[in-house]
């Protein structure tokens, strides 16, 4: 088990990162985990980071990059709603990258 | 590009006790992704996988059951349910979960995901699939 240290709290994670138990996700930690990946998260990291927050209270899963790219469409505009944009927010990969910041578990059928 | 095929991932166990139904609802997100003719069939105690107000605090094992409302966001909306395993158990569509998906088409108009079929009729659809997965 590893661990990240966020504003003098300690997280658990799994060897890659992700959150060992979401409901200790906060603000805080996501921002370190970004911090780590050399990333600086803005108004529309945190758009999508607190979509996937709500796509999971909802649905129990993380979605799939390509149900994730339909869903923001819908929800914030075609402008948002495709991969480019994106995968400029998040080059590791959109779904990978972005739900280990909102604390899921990786997307369903990620390897 | 290679032919689609047909595959069918067919339901027969109670959603907890086992590992089968939660597997199997797995591998068809995953299987989502390859852009085949996907289906799913509900029949005997899977049918149970379906029902609404499930609550999983009593086994300390993860509720699952809303991420089948999910299946429409992954264009699985071909979901078969054997008529005569609901009325078996006393059951009748309204214990089921409402399950939609959104056609684009039509300005994302919901549309029902669940058919009800009888044991025939759904036969019939299994003798027609080019994979059947079992769980």
């Amino acid at each position: 088990m590893s661990s990240i240290e966020a504003n003098g709290k300690t997280y658990e994670t799994d060897e890659e990162g992700y959150l060992a138990d979401l409901n200790t996700w906060d603000k805080d930690v996501a921002v370190v985990m970004a911090k780590i990946d050399d990333c600086e998260l803005t108004e529309n990291h945190w758009e999508v980071i607190n979509f996937l927050r709500e796509y999971y209270e909802e649905y129990q899963i993380a979605p799939a990059v390509r149900v994730l790219t339909k869903a923001i469409g819908k929800k914030l505009g075609k402008d948002k709603g495709n991969s480019k944009y994106l995968y400029e927010l998040f080059p590791y990969g959109p779904a990978k990258q972005a739900c280990k910041y909102a604390g899921l578990p990786k997307p369903t059928g990620c390897v | 590009m290679p032919e689609t095929k047909k595959l069918m991932y067919i339901n027969r166990k109670a959603p907890y006790g086992t590992i089968y139904a939660w597997e199997s609802l797995e591998v068809v997100l995953i299987g989502a992704a390859f852009e085949q003719d996907v289906s799913v069939a509900f029949m005997d105690d899977g049918v149970y996988q379906l029902t609404k107000g499930q609550d999983t605090t009593g086994i300390g094992m993860k509720n699952f059951s809303p991420t089948y409302t999910a299946l429409g966001d992954y264009e699985v909306n071909k979901i078969y349910v054997d008529k005569e395993s609901l009325e078996e158990r006393g059951l009748t569509l309204d214990d089921l979960q409402h399950l939609v998906w959104e056609d684009e088409d039509e300005d994302y108009a919901e549309k029902d995901s669940i058919r009800l079929v009888s044991r025939a009729e759904l036969s019939e659809v299994l003798a027609d699939q080019d994979v059947l997965f079992n769980f």
